[in-house]
Parts: C-alpha cells; sequence; structure tokens
C-alpha cells in the first residue's frame, strides 16, 4: 500500500514514511478540530451564519484523502468534509472567509454556503446542498478519466442520509456496470439530521448493498486512521488497476447537532455522545503516537500550538476581511456574460 | 453530432437505446459502428444519472450529449439540470464549466397520449444558467445543435419528434453553425408578427400564406432559443407591424408567449395598434391520446390563420 503515494524525492524507507504520514494526519486532525471548534464559536457570536460540523469524522476524511494523490486525483464532497479540505491544503484563511462569507473567499466567491464550491487545483468539488447529487456528478468524473485512459480516481463523499437517495443507486450501478474508477466513501454517524439509522434503512451497512450492485463493499472503523488509509488505499488501487469502484463506509459518529441551526437535544440523549467521544478519533491517534514514542509531549504540544496558532491568526485576518462588493453580482451566470 | 463527434473526441454521446437500436427516431444510427460503445453509450433507464453522469463528466474535461429518449421522461434530471448544472458556473465564482447538451424529442400531434407528448421548454426556461433550444426546421437543427454541443454552458436541446417526419428541409453537409439566442424571421410582412417556434413555426407559415391570399401580410419570426430569448428580433418586428400573435403549443398559463407578450408590452407599447395575443395550448395536460382529444389539444393551420384574421381586423 506504500508505494501508492507519488513522492518525487527518492522513496524513504516504508517505516519512515508511515511515521511521517501519521505525524501528518495527526497535524491535520489537530488543525482541523481546531478550525472546527472556532468557527462554531464564531457562529455563536452571529459571526458565521452557518456551521456544519466535521468533529468525529476527521478520521474517515484525513485517512482518506491520504490515500489518494491530491492534485491529480478527484474529490467530490458533501457539506460535513471540512477535514477533506484540511487534508487538501486550504488553509485556514481560505476555509474560513467561507464561513463569514467575506472578499476573496476561494471556492465560491462566498455566493455559496461554507465549504461549497470549487478548488480546481486540488480537483474539489461541493457543489450543492441537496443531498446525493454529487454521487452520479463524481461517476461521470470517473467516466471522463476512463475515457481518457488516465490513471485517475474520483472518490465521492456522502453521509447515511444520502445513501437513501435514488441518484445514489443510479450512480452506484452505473459505475458498477462500467467498472468505472470511483471509491464510494459513506461516512455513517447513524443519523440523517434526526432520523436514526433503523428508520433510514432495514440492512446494517451501505456497504452490504455492494454486492447486489456487483462491486467491493467494506466497513471501517471510522475513528480509526489506519483503517480507513488502508480499505481506501485497497479501493483506490482497484479503481486504478482496472479493477472498477468500491464502497468504503466508515462508521463514525457526529459530536454535535447536525448544523448550527439543529438541536439535537430533542432526539438525541447526551450519554450517547459522551459515549461516542470516547472513541475521539484526534485522541485516539494521539494516544497511538504517545505511545509508540513517535510523538514526545512537547511536540505534542507544539502541533496544537501551531494550529491555535494559525487559526487565531486566520480569525483576526477574516475578521477584518470586508465582504465582497457587489459589481460583479451578475457575473459567471454564462460564459459570455451573457444576461439574458 | 456525428460532424462534432469527428471534430471533437471530448464529446460523447450517453442515453437509452442510443447504441445497437440507434436511438428511437435513429438519431444516431450508425454512430456506435463508426465510434464505438466508449463514446456511444447505452444507458441503465435511470434519466437523473445520465445528467448527472454527463455533468460530471463535462466539469471533467468532456463535452457531453445526454439524450432523453422523450421529453416526457425529462422531469427526473430537473434536479441535476435545474439544480445543479445550471449553477455550477455561478456557484464556482466562474471556476467550473459545464459543457453539457441535453437533448430530448418533445411535443404531441403523434398519438403520444399522456407521456409521450409534453413540452418542456418553459420549466427549463426559466432557469439563470441555463440555455433552451428549440430548432423548427432541420437547416436550423443542425446549425444550432453544432452551436449547444460547442457552447461551455449546459443546453436543453429540444427537438419537437413530428418536425422529424413532417418537415423535409436542405441541410448542407457544409460545416456552418447556427448561433443560440438569436430568432430568425422566416418570412417577412408587413401587417402582423406571429412570434413561435418548434412544430408551430410551419403552421404559423401555412396560415400565414393562406392570409396571404386575403390580403395580409404576415411576418413569422421563429424564436429557436427559449433562453436566451432575441429580444431585439422580437421587438425589431413588434415595432415594424404594431401586431403581434405569439402561437405555441405549450399550454399557455406561465409559459413563453407570456414572457413574449411583456416584452412587448414593456418594450414597444407606444408602437401597438391592438392587444398581444396568445394561442397555446389548453389547461389539460397535455395530451388525450384518442384521435378526437389529441385534435383539441393540438394547434392547427386553421386556428391559427382564425386568429391572425381575427388580430388583423383589431
Amino acid at each position: 500500500m506504500d508505494d501508492v503515494q507519488t513522492d518525487t524525492a527518492a522513496p524513504a524507507p516504508a517505516s519512515t514514511r508511515n511515521t511521517d504520514r501519521l505525524l501528518e494526519m495527526y497535524r491535520q486532525m489537530v488543525l482541523c478540530r481546531t478550525l472546527d471548534e472556532r468557527v462554531w464559536m464564531l457562529n455563536r457570536q452571529g459571526k458565521a451564519a452557518i456551521v456544519a460540523s466535521a468533529q468525529g469524522h476527521e478520521a474517515a476524511q484525513i485517512g482518506s484523502v491520504h490515500a489518494l494523490r491530491v492534485g491529480q486525483d478527484h474529490f467530490y464532497i458533501y457539506y460535513r468534509d471540512l477535514a477533506v479540505l484540511v487534508a487538501l491544503g486550504l488553509t485556514p484563511r481560505e476555509i474560513m472567509l467561507g464561513f463569514t462569507a467575506k472578499a476573496g473567499e476561494p471556492l465560491a466567491g462566498a455566493r455559496q454556503f461554507p465549504t461549497h464550491g470549487a478548488s480546481p487545483r486540488h480537483r474539489m468539488v461541493n457543489l450543492s446542498n441537496v443531498v446525493g447529487t454529487q454521487i452520479p456528478q463524481a461517476v461521470g468524473s470517473a467516466l471522463a478519466s476512463k475515457m481518457r485512459g488516465e490513471d485517475t480516481v474520483t472518490i465521492v463523499y456522502f453521509g447515511d442520509g444520502a445513501s437513501s437517495v435514488g441518484d445514489c443507486h443510479e450512480a452506484m450501478n452505473y459505475a458498477a456496470v462500467h467498472k468505472l474508477p470511483v471509491i464510494f466513501l459513506c461516512e455513517n454517524n447513524g443519523y440523517a439530521i434526526s432520523v436514526p439509522l433503523d428508520l433510514q434503512m432495514a440492512v446494517d451497512s451501505v456497504a452490504g448493498r455492494a454486492e447486489g450492485y456487483g462491486m467491493p463493499g467494506v466497513v471501517v472503523d471510522g475513528a480509526d486512521i489506519t483503517a480507513v488509509y488502508e480499505a481506501t488505499t485497497e479501493a483506490a488501487n482497484r479503481a486504478r488497476s482496472g479493477g472498477g469502484p468500491t464502497i468504503v463506509e466508515t462508521m463514525v459518529e457526529r459530536y454535535l447537532p447536525h448544523t448550527s441551526d439543529d438541536d439535537d437535544s430533542r432526539y438525541r440523549l447526551r450519554e450517547d455522545i459522551e459515549k461516542a467521544r470516547e472513541q475521539d478519533p484526534v485522541r485516539m491517534l494521539q494516544e497511538q503516537l504517545l505511545a509508540d514514542g513517535l510523538l514526545s509531549e512537547e511536540d505534542d504540544e507544539r502541533i496544537r500550538d501551531d494550529a491555535k496558532r494559525e487559526v487565531n491568526e486566520a480569525t483576526d485576518s477574516i475578521e477584518a476581511a470586508p465582504y465582497p462588493t457587489t459589481e460583479d453580482f451578475f457575473k459567471h451566470v454564462y460564459a459570455d456574460g451573457v444576461q439574458p | 453530432m456525428r460532424e462534432e463527434m469527428r471534430r471533437d473526441d471530448r464529446v460523447f454521446i450517453m442515453g437509452e437505446d442510443i447504441g445497437a437500436r440507434g436511438g428511437v427516431f435513429l438519431a444516431t444510427d450508425g454512430f456506435v459502428e463508426e465510434f464505438g460503445p466508449e463514446r456511444v453509450i447505452d444507458t441503465p433507464l435511470a434519466e437523473s444519472s445520465i445528467a448527472g453522469i454527463a455533468l460530471g463528466a463535462a466539469m471533467n474535461g468532456m463535452r457531453p450529449i445526454a439524450e432523453i429518449e422523450f421529453a416526457d421522461f425529462i422531469w427526473p434530471t430537473i434536479n441535476q439540470i435545474v439544480g445543479e448544472a445550471a449553477r455550477v458556473r455561478y456557484g464556482t465564482a466562474g471556476q467550473l464549466s459545464v459543457p453539457l447538451v441535453l437533448r430530448a424529442p418533445q411535443g404531441g400531434g403523434v398519438r403520444g397520449g399522456l407521456y409521450h407528448s409534453q413540452s418542456a421548454e418553459a420549466f427549463f426556461g426559466h432557469t439563470p444558467g441555463l440555455k433552451v433550444v428549440t430548432p423548427a426546421t432541420p437547416y436550423d437543427a443542425k446549425g444550432l445543435l453544432k452551436s449547444a454541443i460547442r457552447d461551455d454552458d449546459p443546453t436543453v436541446f429540444l427537438e419537437h419528434k413530428r418536425t422529424y417526419r413532417l418537415v423535409r428541409g436542405d441541410v448542407p453537409d457544409d460545416e456552418y453553425t447556427v448561433p443560440i439566442g438569436v430568432a430568425d424571421v422566416k418570412l417577412q410582412g408587413d401587417d402582423l408578427t406571429v412570434i413561435t417556434y418548434g412544430l408551430m413555426l410551419h403552421h404559423c407559415i401555412e396560415a400565414a400564406q393562406i392570409l396571404e391570399g386575403e390580403g395580409v401580410s404576415v411576418e413569422v419570426v421563429d424564436l429557436r432559443t427559449i433562453r436566451p430569448l432575441d429580444e431585439e428580433t422580437i421587438l425589431a418586428s413588434a415595432k415594424k407591424t404594431g401586431k403581434v400573435l405569439v402561437v405555441h403549443e405549450d399550454t399557455k398559463l406561465l409559459g413563453v408567449g407570456g414572457e413574449v407578450a411583456a416584452i412587448v408590452a414593456e418594450h414597444a407599447f407606444e408602437y401597438l395598434d391592438g392587444p398581444v395575443m396568445r394561442l397555446a395550448g389548453p389547461e389539460v395536460p397535455p395530451m388525450p391520446f384518442s384521435p378526437t382529444l389529441e385534435a383539441v389539444f393540438l394547434l392547427d393551420t386553421d386556428r391559427i390563420a382564425e386568429a391572425m384574421r381575427t388580430l388583423a381586423a383589431y
């Protein structure tokens, strides 16, 4: 699995590369959690209109990104994928410009909800709030890559809620028929906003449907970043070698309400969330790295301080930033700028 | 389509029965033999994903033509076309384009009943970010389709299925395009203007020829494109004749005719010598199956000629 990373420098020994990767994943998880907590705070201060949190999903998102080639593979994500953006390399400032809808927001010119729009240099698309629509689009992206004979994978992220949408079925079926290089990465947190899993499906898992489509499906612990990395790597290798699509279902927990506009106390017990937090993916990786001697207490503190500083600097910067001016309001409806 | 597929290997077609079958109207007859199943893709019966997959391919550098077998089956694509494709450019601040053509045969008069007779232009025409094309002649169909395929924005291309067999016209083998968003004055006249598109163009021309014999000179404007609407040509003709009749097969309420009438009323009011009139489909679901019932729905040359006489006499 190690050789799927495209290192341009001379390859380091596998063990060193694994350690470096784990530490980088950990750094990104800490940064994402710090950022996530900050934008939630900005929401409560009235400075961010809406926040959908990735807390509890970080290992699934960051572990899967590391199994792919940033800049070459395509990422179709959804609204809870803050950690995907961090792992792709968007800066806290770029991301926070989205949460505060300020000028210079790079994904959508502040026309869309936070994290939405596109980043062509990262080959990232997060178009819609209509759940499931990105799944056939990702399959189309994979079709285009295959038609051109490219060695490129498309990964599409979606929640358990989106797995009920007809587009999800149509897309999976098509991808399997044509053996397209796509990975269906389900972040199953057990809730479609408030509706629990047993009211969404009569089966145990989304990945279990894979057999019905004629593709492999695998369920992994979404708090275990190494398990996610390995499962996604295997799916990516299959896709690149012409073996077609895979469903990778990551079982995760959502620590916070659906969004900042939701009240989860109406449908979820506090004890359930407290229990879920015992498997916090950030703390699990921290404890593993410390126990294995791959991370010192000092280095850990430095990583956390760096994250806090970076997010603080970004906060100051975006709070000072202006809202977009309105002269571009009509721009980009059509390529030629026509206003019919 | 064949010429564009030869010209640009990013162009491909996907849809139901377009491969070995060659399309239910044989529009892609021989295509799979020439271009192979990789570029002429027979899809499962799943319209939403036909549109969604084509959209994803378009965002990833291809120029897909997604074919919906009949416009009556186009409604599942509304989410992917109206909800998604139309707002990709705006919603990414111009970073992504959707060079996608959604092609579908539409319209009635072929004993299609409730589910093989519908018109879709008004639904899609309401959407900023989309272009909607409704060719009426073989010449325009080729030229407009080439423009749509080369266009960097999503285009809904609605061909009237009755024109496939009813209308014959010269189509040059030469390379040419017809611009999207430009109406065409198909018949010059002085006394009144008829604005129409699709199958109804041919009935309007016939009716205009009848009126010519009665001493009334009718100008017939073929919109060709529903969005963007060619306001310039509409208004020029309205100002020239002072009387405007809009004719379309689709139902009247909140349809294209209302929009054209409003444009004329807003911008050419002082030129008018009579009310802007609309002759359009009745307010029942298009179209009943039995021939006597279908005939009530579908406008014909006689009814159009009668409306022309009424307006001319105003």
